[in-house]
């Protein structure tokens, strides 16, 4: 790396932004299989009711919580995968940057509301 | 050169909002700022629409029939229906980057066929998820 501190560093180049953009597709993967696995299951199961439904998210293995930890990477991986999706949108189409930070910062919070209120609700049934 | 003043022919660099309606886009661009799009109304949806609704179906008994008695009102279903739509799009046209990652059908013959598939497998199945929704069978 070159400079790396201070107002002249380097914030353009080759590798810039790599890591987001790995974890992005594999962000995507990881929801692609949660989607088709709880798709399959809702579709191989015959007249859901309240009781099968809540069974996809909250069935243990050996008493861990594999249904909830499952649901739980799911929606993290939504959230990360959402904040740079929309980070890219940011970037695009406002040039401004108090406007851009500000939505940056607005995207994150409403990310963050996001995943605590899903764990919130998976924690409690 | 006698004619290189005759006329000048229009020229698009980068795309201005006003030009997006007469701009022709390839199906591929298309595709493209439709993945756009449906990301970006999954993300303002998410906490405000699905997650309230997962909510209603997993906290009771009786919440669940609550979210029932909601879903079944056709403005909802509507509302769904897009969102649907949407998270079918996003997935099928993000499965196809994922190919295009890896160098998988970059040709463009071959880039161009793979976004009428992704349309044509993202629109029939929200056509067949909508008419589950609608009751139909």
């Amino acid at each position: 790396m070159g400079n790396n501190i201070g107002s002249k560093r380097l914030v353009v180049g080759a590798h810039y932004g790599l890591k987001e953009w790995v974890a992005q597709r594999i962000t995507a993967v990881i929801m692609s299989l949660y989607t088709i696995g709880l798709f399959l299951a809702v579709l191989f199961t015959p007249d859901i009711d309240y009781v099968k439904w809540v069974g996809f998210f909250n069935f243990t293995v050996f008493s861990f919580p594999l249904g909830k930890m499952l649901a739980l990477l799911a929606i993290l991986s939504l959230c990360y995968h959402a904040y740079i999706g929309i980070r890219d949108i940011w970037m695009d189409y406002i040039k401004p940057t108090g406007i851009r930070l500000t939505l940056q910062v607005f995207t994150a919070l409403w990310l963050l509301g996001a995943a605590g209120y899903a764990a919130d609700i998976l924690w409690r049934v | 050169m006698s004619n290189t003043v005759a006329k000048k022919r229009p020229e698009y660099r980068n795309i201005h909002v006003t030009q997006i309606l007469k701009y022709r886009l390839p199906l591929a661009g298309k595709l493209s700022i439709l993945h756009r799009v449906s990301g970006a109304v999954l993300f303002l949806a998410l906490p405000v629409i699905l997650l309230p609704l997962f909510d209603k179906s997993i906290t009771s008994e009786l919440t669940f029939l609550e979210m029932q008695s909601l879903v079944s009102s056709p403005l909802v279903k509507i509302v769904l229906l897009g969102l649907i739509w949407s998270y079918l799009h996003h997935f099928a046209a993000g499965i196809r980057y994922l190919a295009l990652d890896v160098h998988m059908g970059t040709e463009k013959y071959a880039a161009s066929k793979s976004a009428g598939i992704v349309f044509a497998v993202s629109l029939s199945l929200t056509a067949l998820f909508g008419l589950k929704l609608f009751g139909v069978f």
